[in-house]
């Protein structure tokens, strides 16, 4: 039987699907619809300073007619008072016990107003806390959300306001608007976080109107910057997960955050080391009922792997991520491609020729006569091998599956890194010493 | 003709004549422009006959450069609108795609290509070229057809002075009078002419060069022609009763469905179409679609041999066409109006020149199909008395003679192109045809 529970800093969940802090959290209504759905927890749409939002808060960038690749939002916080939430976060808890309820908190800098709205979260029975410091626009000229992100002593000091009354596990949701992410993560651990969420949303424009000259979306003529999430931000939200995950002085669990659609998103995030995944745009492009292939998919994988809980899993990709330096440099691979599944389109050819190594041919058909009357025009795209650098970009241009493949050549040399060479060749390194270790081992700059 | 079958209501007609092909919404272009691969040195470019560059016009659409998109096409083909709609695409662009390879749907190029004229044509058609001085030369063109139009398009741009002679009263030649309404509508073929009466051209309808204005005449008049005159309506079948009420060829029925109301068009309950090629087929499915009960094809071969797109035969299939395939009429029978065709049963004997199995009459095997409508479409030919009135021009296996390569004839004054130098294609071959014309035909002026 596979046991997809979970336990993040000390919030349990029966599967490790979460609602991010966000619209879809706004209400009991929704998150009781929502765990009716299936889902594992969520995170309370974020509450505490009055605001007043405007019209047009969403914008999405299509890509080739696929809708919503990335999400850009300006709303702000909860609109509701902060009573109504809190009640509210009491009754659902009440209906739905095995569930994670998390209150996501944003108030201003004072400790406190922290102090108080901490205490009164406790008392409504929520099952933990979720900072946020990361919302990057409207809250942050107030001093509040990633202002507070990005300012690491902001940061550890207001995570200790809290912790220092709070009863229940704190996580700390930080912003990815910041050029290294370990610093707030250490912050949010000195301050005595339980746990850390990642990423909140990623400062965007997301157009301008050509006819107009406005920023899209425009408010009356206005617009700004806003918080993108959705798939595209998936790479930079792995990224700083693993980094947050790595870092030997924080060493905290992981709540991951951004772009995941789909259990194989989620996957991904658990094995770079997270307890846990919330979600925010894919449930609000099709609703709450996403989550049971979620559910279905991730149980399905666990089985057909034979996993039975995702301890057993939870961050086993991590030691394979490591740095430029330690890289085989001699590990050799060039492309190859399959001439009965290529199709023709050229389209490694040109990619190759024009931007890469000039290293594919297009030689002209095999000759044989072919039912097909256009074949004696097509032209076979043929890798070069001996001039072949093996960088990928005709494997990645190729629209064929499996069609192109980087085929790994034996060069019966054992493994060298860079760091290696660098304590092998005299220092400074010169071109002219590096080029004879290339000789000898067969690799030819062209 | 006997038992004219009942007019469709309007709905029945809406329906029976609504396109094959319906537009894309701009939402599905975009999608569709973006599965594109933008192939390198696209094979979709290659088989197309006036090499449309067919992925960048289709990027275009991608970016929402439409005008850019229209120009691409048309740079290559003046009948552009036409072609999207009426090209045999599975056999030219579609068929070479190289989604095909890949076991997937082409890319629908047709589609792509008419919803970027259908944009053009919405903008009031702006010009998109610059014609270049005029260089004090004339050419002229004789029909007003895909080919005439195209070479005349090309040579205005150029900066000849050029005039078109039309026998009939429309322009646009078969575009306009022949290709079946399901396809495209007749205006669309008039929305091309116009375009091409904007770069310059003069177009002279109901002048029947040969009748009207002499080929002398307009051998005077002019620095160069160009023959684009396709071909004449059909050949008699040489059986007895063709002349009964009821019995028509295919083009005058064809032509009366495109230019007529449609509900001024009389069809039979029961008819009969003989032969089997692409224009047979349009007459059946034709006839069909206005509301005859019964259409049966009769073909003197086997479905082997049968001349008709694939794609062709499939769409009579499922419009309910029957046929008759190893059938030849010997007669037609009648009291001054058509009651019956008398047939004969054939089979296939030894291959002939082309490699095709000649068919033979199986002796006693006479049978009677009763039909109310018979329309004939045994082939076409070119026009042999006004062309053997050109001085020079010769003519060999029903097409007139002219180089591959420049498309002049044996008359050096005159060039040729379109279903009078194929023997009958398709429109894009001709719209291919007149271009190059006018490619040589500047060349032979200038470097004479
Ligand atoms: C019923 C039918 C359906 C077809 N459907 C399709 C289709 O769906 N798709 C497709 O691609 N192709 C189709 N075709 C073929 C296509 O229409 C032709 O290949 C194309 O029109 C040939 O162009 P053209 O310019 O050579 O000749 P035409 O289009 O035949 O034009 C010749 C013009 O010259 C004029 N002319 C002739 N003699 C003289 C003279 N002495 N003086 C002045 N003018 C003269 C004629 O009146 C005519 O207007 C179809 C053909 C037919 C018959
Ligand atoms: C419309 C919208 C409103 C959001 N509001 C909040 C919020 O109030 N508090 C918060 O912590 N994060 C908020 N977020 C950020 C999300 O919780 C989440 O971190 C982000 O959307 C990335 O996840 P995703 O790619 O699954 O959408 C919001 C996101 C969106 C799209």
């Amino acid at each position: 039987m596979v046991d997809l529970s979970t336990n993040c800093g000390g919030i349990k969940s029966p599967n490790p699907f979460w609602l991010a802090s966000a619209p879809p959290t706004n209400s009991a209504y929704q998150v009781c619809k929502a765990f009716e759905a299936g889902w594992g927890g969520a995170v309370w749409k974020t509450i505490g300073a009055p605001v007043m939002n405007v019209v047009n808060r969403y914008a999405a960038i299509d890509y080739n007619g696929q809708k919503i690749v990335g999400l850009n939002n300006i709303e702000l916080i909860s609109d509701r008072s902060i009573e109504i939430n809190l009640k509210e976060i009491s009754e659902t808890k009440k209906l739905w016990p095995d569930r994670a309820v998390v209150a996501s908190l944003m108030v201003e800098s004072d400790r406190q107003i922290w102090h108080d709205i901490v205490k009164r979260t406790v008392d409504s029975g929520a099952d933990g806390i979720e900072l946020n410091y990361g919302c990057p626009h409207g809250m942050s000229e107030r001093g509040m959300g990633s202002a507070v992100g990005q300012v690491p002593e902001y940061c550890s000091m207001i995570t200790e306001w809290v912790t220092e009354v709070s009863t229940i596990p704190v996580i700390v949701k930080l912003t990815p608007n910041i050029t290294d992410i370990r610093y707030p993560g250490r912050a949010a651990k000195k301050g005595g976080a339980d746990a850390i969420s990642l990423i909140n949303t990623i400062n965007t424009i997301m157009g301008v109107n050509l006819d107009t000259f406005e920023i899209e979306p425009s408010r009356g003529g206005k617009g700004g910057h806003g918080g993108y999430a959705g798939p595209a931000v998936k790479p930079i939200a792995l990224h700083m997960v693993s980094e947050i995950a790595r870092d030997p002085e924080i060493n905290l669990p992981i709540s991951a955050i951004g772009g995941i659609s789909t259990w194989r998103d989620a996957l991904e995030f658990i094995l770079l080391g997270s307890s846990n995944v919330q979600v925010c745009t894919a449930a609000m492009h099709y609703g709450f009922r996403i989550v049971e292939d979620m559910i279905d998919g991730l149980t399905n994988w666990m089985e057909e792997k034979g996993f039975t809980s995702l301890d057993q899993i939870r961050g086993k990709a991590l030691p394979n991520i490591t740095s430029f330096g330690e890289m085989d440099l001699l590990y050799k691979a060039v492309a190859h491609i399959d001439e009965k599944k290529c199709i023709q389109c050229n389209l490694c050819y040109i990619a190759c020729e024009d931007t890469a190594h000039q290293c594919i041919d297009l030689l002209p058909g095999d000759g044989q006569p072919k039912a097909d009357p256009y074949a004696a025009e097509k032209k076979q795209p043929t890798v070069r091998e001996a001039d072949c650098v093996g960088c990928r970009l005709c494997y990645i241009v190729c629209p064929v599956e499996n069609c192109i493949t980087m085929v790994r050549k034996e060069n019966g040399g054992k493994p060298k890194t860079w760091n290696e060479l660098v304590k092998e060749l005299p220092q400074p390194m010169s071109l002219e010493d590096l080029r004879k270790f290339q000789h000898e081992h067969g690799i030819e700059i062209h | 003709m006997n038992n004219i079958a009942s007019k469709l209501s309007n709905e029945e007609y809406e329906a029976n004549f609504a396109e094959l092909h319906p537009p894309f919404t701009s939402a599905a272009a975009t999608v569709e422009a973006n599965r594109c691969l933008y192939c390198f040195d696209s094979p979709c470019m290659k088989a197309c006959p006036t090499h449309i560059d067919i992925s960048t016009f289709i990027k275009k659409i991608t970016t929402g450069n439409m005008k850019g998109s229209a120009k691409t096409i048309l740079s290559s083909n003046w009948i552009a609108l036409t072609c999207a709609k009426a090209c045999p695409v599975n056999v030219l662009c579609e068929g070479a795609c190289v989604y095909n390879a890949k076991g997937e749907e082409p890319i629908q190029i047709g589609r792509l290509q008419r919803y970027v004229m259908d944009w053009y044509v919405e903008k009031g058609m702006p010009q998109l070229f610059t014609p270049a001085p005029k260089n004090g030369k004339s050419v002229g063109i004789i029909g007003a057809g895909p080919s005439g139009l195209a070479c005349a398009a090309e040579l205005a741009l150029m900066g000849y002075e050029v005039v078109i002679y039309e026998a009939k009263h429309i322009a646009g030649g078969l575009d306009t009078h022949g290709i079946a309404p399901y396809k495209m509508k007749q205006q669309d073929s008039l929305n091309e002419v116009k375009m091409v009466e904007k770069l310059g051209v003069t177009i002279k309808t109901g002048v029947r060069v040969g009748e009207t204005i002499s080929v002398e005449d307009l051998t005077k008049k002019h620095d160069a022609i160009f023959l684009g005159v396709g071909l004449k309506t059909p050949t008699r079948l040489g059986i007895p009763g063709e002349e009964l009420n009821g019995v028509y060829d295919a083009l005058t029925f064809i032509e009366k469905v495109t230019t007529r109301k449609w509900n001024s068009v009389d069809v039979g309950k029961r008819v009969a179409v003989i032969g089997a090629g692409n224009t047979a087929i349009d007459a059946a499915t034709e006839a069909k679609r206005l509301g005859a009960e019964k259409v049966c094809m009769l073909y003197r071969r086997s479905e082997k041999e049968m001349p008709a797109y694939k794609f062709e035969f499939e769409l009579a299939k499922k419009d309910g066409i029957e046929f008759q395939f190893l059938t030849a009429p010997k007669r037609i029978l009648g009291n001054g109006k058509v009651e019956a065709v008398e047939c004969l049963k054939m089979e296939l004997g030894e291959k002939d020149s082309e490699g095709r199995r000649k068919p033979k009459p199986i002796p006693g095997s006479e049978f009677q199909i009763p039909v109310d409508m018979l329309i004939k479409s045994a082939g076409q030919n070119i026009e042999e008395t006004f062309l053997s009135g050109i001085p020079g021009l010769k003519t060999a296996g029903g097409v007139v003679v002219v180089n591959s390569e420049t498309l002049q004839t044996t008359n050096v004054k005159f060039f040729a192109g379109g279903d009078c130098i194929n023997g009958g294609k398709e429109v894009v071959n001709a719209a291919a045809d007149g271009k190059k014309a006018a490619g040589n035909i500047d060349r032979w002026l200038f470097v004479k």
